[in-house]
């Protein structure tokens, strides 16, 4: 087992929420405020949890060992950044304590430090210098910092000519030489064109080659599961799941979303519905029936609803509309299978199934909402529960999918394997 | 794969401050890990406390991130030097100028007597000294709240910011000297040892900017009125020193307030230094005391609020 290098044991850290909006106080208002509140002491006794202030971090407690990448997901105000900020050093827990073997090195923002009147090779130094390498190493280094940043021509230019993708180039190639056994990373991947970022990646796994440990905060959740060992979703400033990342990532669609891979109405009352259908249950499934919130990219999946036909004699379609991350729609699906087509149903519970293949759907996380419609005489829609299950789809480099061995961002909303095939035209031997 | 080690234990200290070595009386707050593994032995150590286990001063730092103090003052210089249209020239012109005004009134109009030292000297080096020292507290105070992304994404001793701005004075103060050298030949001043002294007042003027500067930089990132209170103290503590009047010409019931003001040992040591004059050793044992003092206990105070800077900047 590899030594722990970094232990956070208990730690909280309190905001006042005065201060976090205002920002700053004024000089006149400190004298003012001092007196009202020595008053106040006086009048009720001192209180400090007096409703201004926010736990942005409360009992936090994580273990990290040689090697580990811990990725940490969570909504905005999860506390993800104060929890960066205190390992960095930047800020201090209200109660609580860290303790650290090996040098950190802390990148919350790409470029801090840059100054735009100053060149590239300028900043390189500056920007080497504040992120804490010794002017040796920089000057060991910058070579390859110029050359990983594609930039040799304008390194001499002030970067307040460069275009904000060669800002960000030159900035990232500095960190990426960042050499410390700890490394703090809050959503820096996000940068940058695809390019770029495939080679960021590509050092992040060679990062992870060389046993580096790394604190990994990011929305990206593909890259979470993908490059991370171990991860924490943090809710309210509390750790509320710590695992595998694919679990981690499940837990926080299904918190987030509100949505599982399971949705089940137990009560006839609650369910969803008109008076002719009511939905029961929305379930995503794997091959084997079981259900299942993360899939291989290569397996089909199943969605599955199950409801109550309430009325005698409407003929009804399922649907199943599929959403990604960004919002868009991937697809929608009716259900046309000939038995059930146009047929008139017994009232009854149903369970109808659509099989989603494999090699089809994009990685990353899907939501799906649901709807049961009937078009005689007319098009009614009985039910629409949105958001109802969601999923992800997982795609793990240098298998037999569609990505290959490439590990960088593949865009697009499906992903499907086609076929190709190459002819020799002219290849010697 | 095995750490690079070799890189950590010597060379690369730069993020590796001991701070436990420094609050051994707040150990209860975080334990050690127990039974530290053979693989962490070269590893640095830091022990991150809540903010109530009382100021940590991490002096380690302060050698540990040295050269960062070079790259930000380097920075300032460029910058500033960058910026300018005038670049170097405005160093010296802007003392140039004001002693022109200062000896043209008070010196022709109102006839006021500098002693040994030929008036535009005596205000030309006032007034270099002067500009330093102003300019290293308005700039020390501003530089943390104009270098926010520093003090919010990255940890490295804060103290730097101010003191890279009082730094990068040096080297306008530099910058000026040469006119200084050249009316000093022109009013053909004698050249004795005393002049050797003359780095030790410049040390005097930039330990009591920085000391002032870390307080009200400190207290500027929360009061933000403060900055702008600043200036009119500035004028007032220039009139209050004798930087284009001599001491001699201030009543004697007025003397020992004058004396008091650290920069008036200073400013009398800088000229009696430079024009070869008996030094007043009563008057520039203020500054010897007070400056020294000032910086430590501004340290210190700095240190205390430095922790909060990130929450409140």
């Amino acid at each position: 087992m590899e030594p722990v290098l970094v232990r956070v044991e208990n730690v909280s850290k309190r905001y006042r929420i005065g201060a976090l909006h205002r920002g700053y106080d004024t000089f006149r208002e400190m004298l003012t405020g001092a007196l009202a509140a020595r008053f106040r002491r006086l009048t009720r006794g001192d209180n400090v949890d007096d409703g201004r202030t926010l736990w942005a971090l409360k009992d936090v407690n994580l273990e990290v060992r040689r090697g580990e990448i811990l990725g940490i997901v969570g909504r905005n105000g999860a506390g993800k950044s104060t929890l960066l900020k205190i390992l960095s050093r930047i800020t201090r827990p209200t109660a609580g304590g860290v303790e650290i073997y090996g040098r950190v090195g802390s990148l919350l923002e790409v470029g801090t430090g840059f100054h735009p009147d100053l060149t590239g090779r300028e900043n390189i130094f500056l920007n080497g210098a504040i992120l804490g390498m010794r002017k040796t190493e920089i000057d060991h280094k910058f070579d390859e910092i110029v050359a990983f940043s594609e930039l040799e021509k304008f390194i001499d230019t002030p970067v307040k000519f460069y275009s904000s993708g060669m800002y960000v180039r030159l900035a990232f190639s500095v960190a990426a030489h960042l050499e410390p056994e700890i490394l703090i990373m809050d959503e820096v991947l996000a940068v940058g064109d695809a390019t770029f970022q495939q080679k960021c990646l590509d050092k992040m796994h060679e990062i992870r080659r060389q046993g580096r440990t790394i604190f990994f905060v990011s929305h990206n959740l593909p890259a979470i599961t993908r490059l991370c060992k171990r991860a924490v979703l943090l809710e309210a400033g509390q750790v509320v799941a710590e695992g595998s990342p694919q679990e981690v990532v499940n837990h926080y669609l299904s918190s987030s979303w509100k949505a599982g891979a399971e949705r089940v109405w137990a009560e006839a009352s609650d369910a969803p519905g008109d008076g002719v259908v009511r939905l029961r249950g929305v379930r995503v499934l794997d091959e084997r029936g079981e259900p299942s919130a993360a899939v291989d990219i290569r397996r089909p999946v199943y969605i599955e609803l199950t409801y109550d036909v309430l009325e005698d004699g409407h003929a009804l379609t399922p649907v199943f509309e599929l959403f990604n991350e960004e919002g868009t729609e991937v697809f929608s699906t009716h259900d046309t299978g000939e038995e059930w087509r146009r047929r008139e149903r017994a009232r009854g519970r149903y369970t109808s199934a659509v099989l989603v293949p494999g090699n089809l759907l994009a990685e990353g996380s899907l939501i799906a909402h649901v709807s049961i419609m009937s078009h005689f005489p007319s098009t009614i829609l009985h039910v629409r529960v949105k958001n109802a299950v969601a999923f992800q789809v997982l795609d793990e480099p240098g298998g037999t999918s569609a990505r290959g061995d490439y590990v960088g961002p593949m865009p697009g909303v499906v992903r499907p394997l086609l076929e190709w095939t190459t002819r020799a035209d002219s290849a010697e031997g | 794969m095995s750490l690079k080690t070799t890189e950590t234990t010597e060379s690369n200290l730069a993020s590796s401050p001991t701070i436990s070595a420094a609050e051994p009386e707040s150990a209860g707050a975080a334990t050690t890990l127990a039974g530290l593994p053979h693989a962490l032995a070269g590893l640095p150590h830091a022990r991150i406390l809540p903010e109530d286990s009382g100021v940590q001063l991490n002096l380690g730092d302060l050698w540990a991130y040295r050269e960062l103090l070079f790259f930000l003052t380097w920075r300032d210089i460029k910058v500033r030097y960058k910026q300018t249209l005038m670049g170097v020239a405005w160093v010296v012109v802007q003392p140039l100028l004001t002693m022109l005004i200062f000896t043209l009134v008070f010196n022709r109009f109102a006839q006021l007597d500098s002693g040994p030292i030929p008036y535009p000297l005596f205000a030309y080096s006032g007034l270099l000294l002067w500009t330093f020292f102003s300019t290293a507290i308005s700039s020390g105070t501003n530089s943390l709240i104009s270098n926010t992304s520093l003090v919010t994404k990255v940890y490295f001793p804060r103290a730097f910011i101010p003191a890279a701005a009082a730094v990068a004075g040096l080297v306008d103060l530099g910058v000026g000297s040469v006119l200084l050298v050249a009316l000093a030949v022109y009013y053909r001043v004698h050249v004795t040892w005393g002049l050797l002294l003359l780095p030790v007042f410049v040390m005097l003027a930039a330990a009591l900017a920085l000391g002032v500067g870390m307080i009200s930089a400190a207290l500027t990132v929360k009061y933000r009125d403060l900055r702008h209170t600043l200036p009119f103290v500035l004028q007032v503590w220039m009139f209050a020193s004798p930087v284009i009047y001599p001491v001699r010409v201030v009543p004697p019931r007025w003397r020992w307030l004058i004396a008091a003001n650290p920069m008036t040992g200073i400013l009398e040591g800088f000229r009696s230094s430079l024009a070869g004059l008996e030094f007043d050793w009563a008057l520039i044992a203020v500054p010897l005391v007070v400056a020294p003092l000032l910086l430590a206990v501004a340290f210190y105070v700095f240190r205390r609020l430095e922790d909060t800077f990130a929450d409140v900047i």
